[in-house]
């Protein structure tokens, strides 16, 4: 097999130059029809002979210690073959290195109305649901803790017994330049708090595993996952077995948004249960059990406080995070730095100050819902930037135009921006809204709002410490000219199946229905870390790319040969190879195979990516740092009826900076989706709890968690904006995550503009308007922030004041975010995101 | 998946079998119709009748006859959709096609009867929960508990009254015809309805709803709106209707019902007495919306805030009598 | 038709009564399939469970998404909630009988060719819901065809695609060779 040491970025400006193909044109998805005709296997959709079924007995209490769990009468019941408690597997496991802190069962104390406690394997699942109810546990009650408030009001009792200080799970304090100049050269200083609820993934598809054993022990799983690389190993090392004797298979999610990149404590059990019995187990999680796993927007107060120059320039911003983490760490501590760390991407800040606390409490733990992280904060920067263009008297598309961050420059924080389209975006959606004849212009009741955001295309680090490339694309080529293209990358609907051919297609010249795509399979694809973090087209991408190209070069170098040209002269496409000087001299793209085969034997080649090295060097720069950045700007036009609140709204303008496209009609339908989401989060959605009962969730059902139905589906004009960047597969950029981070702020901003009222927080119901239009203030929303004691900051300076990307002295010693030696130390600082 | 606990089954051809399976098993049987509100519930554990007595193969409980003239009958296990496509329905009774238009989703009132909403569980966040959801509030007096969540004080259940065509047959003033083992019998709409949220109904367990009468609709116009976070699949947390009999320039008989404000549909009596023998200006609107909102208790069992809620019900009657108005 | 019915005491498992299951015929996607099932199982267990037909999905398994749905007596309906032993001799449709032999409907070919399915787990409901649209109505208005989905929950697309799938698919009836508007392929030009 062909192939070598992983490259970066190998498809640097492609495209641009040549005319393509395959790549940029809206081919139907490789799996279109297949899910159409409902073939598509889902992991519920697995049936096995002799399968059992598995139901988990969850906590009704939100704290407490366990003090019993009786098993005995569940175990003797008709049908029942195995039932486990926490101490059949003790080992803790979690998505980062520095949050181990779930079981697959509660071992000694639960922490949340849900938390698995005990499970059931029976022959049906009638017989595992009466065997689940028929457990007895008898709990010593903790009192449980339920908001950010009370997390850092009280210290104990702690939910868990590691984190920063007493419930607060993680503080990060970070400074770049000279904050305190910056305010001090400010003409005027701004500040505001807000207020963003948390809100969940709500896939259509339930999670769903099916755990098997082999007659040598050996295990698979198969799992409705985002990430099968993680879930391995959380397997291997829970399970206590070689990862070569586990192997995971992810099956299409129906629908992931984050909420399936954690290992769970369900693929777990599946898997131990199928080792006790020898017989399949499938467990389908309820819709109120998919509540309980999570991993969602955590609930965040922000406060934020910027010194601006007279023309709009930032001098200075604060921002402060308050994150409501639930119950487990999860992807915590990256969302927790997530929350300060793109606010300086998309206009020029001199100096920047953050500070982030995140705090268990006893709920769902929240994690990586699209846009991990950063939708919480982008909203605070873009309403509280809409305030700051009213009070000057500006524009503010034209405040934004002003202060933009130029192409290829490094921030304050040390990201390295490459194409940067955001002005563009801009343009796109005032011009094609009409803003200017429409802002501050409309009757009462009639708003337009504006707002934009940048989102990452992968996390420039992995979860964990290691040198190897974020992901792999093997690709085997076949006498009759198909091709087997086998990655680790999982279809969470996004299309990354259809991606992935279309890359290969267009380098090899074949047609992407020519291709075989393998993904997903722990034992057959090389490892793809996941479809989370809007990592996939561009890594997985260059990866294939380069792994196509080697094919390319064996062909080439065959079929020059055989034609007697040179291979520059060579040309890949209507699956022939031929001369492009003269294009009819050519062969078949199979009898360029025949030919290379004959030569080289079996042809097969690899491809792998590895992102570039971060340029910052400080503890915590290793959140933040992609290998590009794309860009969205969002137009929001909108109805409030003033006598009741209710908010209306009629059109969305979105345009989008996505590099290059691969695939138009995708990257549009991720935009829809993406605004849908945005929207959904900006008016209803809201995961919340009773914390006067027991800290039950108030509402985990699809009727009454508030999903946006066909009727509130405004209608979406969608503008994509190509300006490709140098690191990206083509030049692509993502698309999955950054298009629902405008809409929130956009739409708040436009009901200022409809009816003079600032709603500070989100989601903006009709009570919250209705309240803001009576209040002296003309506002609702958080009054402050609570008092946390924050640790020194580190230090860096500005790569302007002249840094170099490490903390000043005094600070704490620079953990290096690449290739440190530390990771037990500096793991946490590495975060991916959804 | 959630399941349906296991029950025996029955499908009487007639009245007169179902009910007499009513009353050989006893309170433990229950009858079906579309199943939209039973089977949730069943499989919520709400429910678990050891016996169904599906109602489907009775074609007696199904059809429209009549005309506006003369008033309808509408058979209790028609389907939603087969009355939203009535005409008769559509024209005359505006109000109630509004309110059945309005339920749920176009896919579930192709299955939902009308007698199944008129007979509509009531609802509330602490009931309509899974099983082991209730279990960790310690269950409610509705179901498996003895306290009301909602209010811990209350004496009685507080679950929400969330039909959208009662508060409308009651402004109707339509009537049900009830039949058990003992006989028949017929009620005033309103007479079906008791403000507790478990003993919500006076029909008996024994007693099948074998048809609804709507009065002539000459003179009358009829309206329903109603309250809800989205356009589709959610219950009203308030439902006002309005039936109007005009004499002239002035309103000579009024009936204005609030529905999903308490655990029965409430009449406005105040509201509709302001409104009578009085032309419908702007001013005997904005009479009746004040006098009306009182009526309105929202409790915090459903979506949507309490103040809120009750704010909307001034703004609702005026919109629906307003509509009125125009129509 | 739910009167209160009380039931006291604890545990949601207890003495339900045990029943033999049931031998019925069902009409499912134009062929009569001899079934025999437990009676309190639902149509869309005994489809996915008991006929291998897994194409139609749940989410909620209480009617409050619209997954599952398929077409029963030619209209869209919830099998979570209809009881399998109620559809004796009733045509069941699902999307696995939407297909004209190897032929996929114009919905399904829409649906692909405009990535109205993403993860593609809502869209069986969805298609047979927009099925028993184009059969009665085969030239809907974009608010029809909302209307007519509005029981279908879907948390990928924002819906549009599938509204444009419809209306491409309803043209095509007319006109096989009808193609997609340019900006429902690419969005507005700049």
């Amino acid at each position: 097999m062909a192939g070598g040491s992983s490259v970066r970025g190998p498809g640097g400006g492609r495209g641009n130059g040549r005319a393509l193909r395959v790549v940029g044109s809206s081919v139907r998805k490789v799996d279109g029809l297949s899910k159409c005709a409902g073939v598509t296997k889902f992991a519920d959709d697995i049936v096995l002979p002799r399968m059992l079924f598995c139901k988990l007995h969850r906590s009704p209490v939100p704290h407490a210690r366990i003090v019993r769990v009786n098993t005995s009468k569940a175990a003797k019941m008709p049908g029942v073959l195995a039932v486990l408690t926490g101490k059949d597997l003790p080992i803790p496991f979690g998505i980062l290195p520095v949050s181990q802190d779930e079981h697959a069962l509660c071992l000694d104390k639960v922490r949340l109305v849900g938390d698995p406690v005990a499970a059931v394997a029976a022959v049906d699942e009638d017989a595992a649901f009466d065997a689940m109810n028929a457990i007895e546990v008898e709990y010593e009650p903790l009192d449980p803790i339920l908001s950010i408030e009370e997390a850092i009001r009280k210290p104990s009792p702690r939910i868990h017994d590691y984190g920063d200080e007493g419930n607060i799970h993680k503080k990060v304090a970070l400074e770049f330049g000279d904050v305190e100049r910056g305010f001090r050269e400010a003409d005027r200083i701004f500040e505001d708090t807000f207020y963003y609820e948390g809100s969940t993934h709500l896939p259509m598809e339930q999670h769903a595993a099916v755990g098997m054993v082999d007659p040598d022990g050996k295990v698979t799983v198969w799992s409705s996952t985002q990430t099968p690389h993680y879930v391995h190993r959380a397997l291997a090392k829970v399970l206590e077995m070689p990862p070569a004797h586990i192997r995971v298979i992810a099956c299409p999610n129906g629908g992931g948004f984050g909420g399936k990149s954690d290992p769970f404590n369900h693929e777990i059990v599946v898997a131990k249960l199928a080792l006790l019995t020898g017989r399949p187990v499938k467990i389908t999680l309820t819709r109120e059990e998919v509540f309980y796993c999570h991993r969602g927007r955590h609930p965040v107060l922000m406060q934020i406080r910027t010194g601006v120059a007279k023309d709009g320039a930032i001098k200075a911003m604060h921002f402060k995070s308050y994150l409501d983490g639930g119950g487990y760490g999860s992807y915590g501590v990256a969302s927790t730095y997530y929350t300060g760390a793109l606010q300086t991407v998309t206009y020029n800040v001199e100096t920047y100050r953050f500070q982030g606390a995140r705090v268990f409490t006893n709920k769902p733990p929240c994690g990586p819902k699209r846009g991990h992280g950063t939708p919480q904060p982008r909203f605070a920067l873009e309403v509280h930037l809409d305030k700051i263009a009213a009070t000057l008297g500006v524009d503010p598309a034209e405040l934004r135009l002003r202060h933009l961050v130029a192409p290829g420059s490094l921030t304050a924080n040390y990201l390295r921006v490459g194409s940067m389209g955001l002005g563009k975006c801009i343009g796109a959606v005032v011009e094609g809204s009409e803003w200017k004849k429409k802002f501050r212009r409309l009757p009462r009741g009639k708003g337009i709002g504006l707002a934009c955001s940048s989102y990452l295309c992968g996390a420039g680090l992995p979860i964990y410490w290691n040198n190897m490339p974020h992901t792999g694309v093997q690709i085997r080529l076949d006498r009759g000219g198909g091709v087997a293209v086998f990655c680790g990358e999982i279809d969470i609907g996004q299309g990354s199946d259809t991606v992935l051919a279309q890359v290969v297609a267009e380098v090899l010249g074949i047609d992407p229905y020519d291709i075989r795509i393998v993904f997903g399979d722990t034992d057959l694809t090389p490892v793809d870390l996941g479809s989370y973090s809007s990592r996939v087209t561009l890594m997985m991408g260059n990866a294939a790319i380069q792994a196509a190209e080697r094919a390319r070069e064996l062909l080439a170098k065959v079929a020059a040969e055989k034609l007697g040209v040179s291979v520059e002269r060579l040309g890949f496409g209507e699956r022939r190879v031929f001369d492009v000087e003269d294009p009819d001299r050519g062969m078949t793209f199979a009898e360029a195979v025949v030919l290379a085969e004959s030569r080289f034997g079996t042809i097969g080649t690899v491809g792998s990516y590895t992102p570039p090295p971060s340029a910052g060097k400080y503890k915590g720069s290793g959140v933040g740092p992609s290998p590009a950045y794309s860009f969205s700007a969002a137009v929001v036009e909108l109805d409030v009826d003033p006598e009741t609140g209710w908010v209306r709204v009629e059109r969305i303008h979105l345009a989008h900076d996505v590099g290059q496209c691969i695939n138009p009609v995708l990257v549009v339908g991720q935009i829809e989706g993406s605004v849908y989401m945005g929207l959904g989060e900006a008016l209803m959605e809201e995961q919340v709890f009773r914390a006067n009962r027991n800290g039950v969730h108030r509402q985990p059902s699809m009727l009454e968690y508030k999903s946006p139905t066909t009727m509130e589906m405004p209608d979406v004009v969608s503008y994509i904006i190509e300006d490709p960047d140098p690191n990206g597969p083509f030049g692509a950029k993502e698309v999955g995550q950054g298009p629902l981070l405008p809409i929130a702020p956009a739409v708040v901003n436009a009901v200022f503009d409809a009816v003079g009222v600032r709603i500070d927080e989100v989601p903006v119901t009709p009570e919250k308007i209705l309240k803001a239009l009576e209040s002296p203030a003309k506002r609702y929303g958080p009054k402050g922030v609570p008092d946390v004691k924050w640790p020194d900051p580190i230090r860096v300076p500005a790569p302007w004041e002249g840094g170099t990307g490490r903390p000043d002295e005094g600070g704490e010693p620079a953990v290096a975010s690449e290739r440190a030696p530390a990771p037990d130390r500096a793991p946490h600082a590495r975060g991916p995101r959804s | 998946m959630m399941r349906l606990p296991k029950f025996r089954y029955y499908a009487p051809q007639t009245v007169t079998e179902a009910a007499a399976i009513l009353h050989a098993e006893g309170p433990q049987a229950m009858v079906v119709a579309g199943g939209t509100d039973l089977y949730p519930n069943m499989k919520r554990r709400h429910q678990m009748p050891t016996t169904l007595v599906g109602l489907r193969k009775i074609g007696r409980l199904r059809g429209v006859k009549g005309s506006a003239a003369r008033g309808l009958w509408i058979g209790p296990g028609t389907t939603l959709t087969d009355l939203e496509e009535n005409a008769l329905l559509r024209r005359h009774y505006p109000g109630l096609f509004q309110a059945i238009h309005s339920i749920s989703t176009p896919i579930l009132r192709n299955m939902g009867t009308i007698g199944g909403n008129i007979c509509l569980d009531t609802r509330c966040n602490y009931y309509d929960q899974n099983y082991e959801w209730r279990r960790a509030i310690n269950f409610c007096m509705k179901c498996d508990g003895d306290i009301c969540w909602v209010a811990p004080k209350s004496k009685i259940c507080l679950a929400v009254s969330s039909s959208d065509t009662a508060p409308v047959l009651c402004a109707y003033g339509a009537r049900f015809h009830l039949a058990s083992k003992k006989g028949e019998r017929t009620i005033e709409a309103k007479d079906l309805y008791k403000r507790d949220g478990i003993h919500y109904l006076t029909k008996r367990p024994d007693e099948i709803l074998t048809g609804i009468t709507l009065p002539p609709a000459a003179r009358f116009r009829s309206a329903y709106r109603k309250l809800r976070r989205r356009e589709a699949f959610d219950f009203p947390v308030l439902g006002v209707a309005v039936c109007v009999r005009f004499e002239g320039a002035v309103v000579g008989d009024a009936r204005l019902w609030l529905g999903a404000v308490s655990m029965a549909p409430v009449e406005a009596k105040d509201a509709q007495a302001a409104l009578t023998v009085r032309p419908l200006t702007d001013e005997t609107i904005e009479e009746a919306a004040r006098l009306a909102y009182p009526l309105a208790k929202p409790v915090d069992n459903t979506d949507f805030a309490l103040r809120w809620r009750k704010e909307m019900t001034r703004h609702f009657v005026k919109e629906v009598l307003r509509e009125i108005r125009q129509t | 038709m739910a009167q209160k019915m009380k039931r006291r005491g604890k545990g949601a498992a207890g003495a339900s009564p045990s029943r033999a299951k049931v031998h019925l015929r069902l009409d499912v996607n134009g062929e009569t399939q001899e079934v025999a099932f437990a009676p309190h199982k639902t149509l869309l267990e005994v489809l996915r469970e008991d006929l291998g037909l897994t194409g139609t999905k749940h989410g909620c398994e209480l009617g409050e998404c619209g997954t599952c749905t398929v077409l029963l007596d030619g209209r869209p309906q919830l099998s979570c909630l209809v009881l399998a032993l109620e559809c004796e001799d009733r045509p069941v449709v699902t999307v696995e009988g939407l297909a004209r032999g190897p032929r996929p409907d114009p919905l399904q070919m829409a649906f692909a060719e405009l990535g109205a399915a993403q993860c593609g787990y809502c869209t069986p409901g969805i298609l047979c819901a927009a099925k028993a649209l184009l059969d009665a109505k085969p030239q809907p208005t974009r608010q029809e065809i909302r209307e007519a989905l509005s029981g279908n929950l879907c948390r990928c697309t924002g819906y549009i695609k599938i509204f444009e799938a419809v209306e491409l698919a309803a043209r095509r009836m007319r006109d096989p060779d009808a193609k997609p508007a340019a900006e429902v392929l690419h969005g507005r030009r700049v």
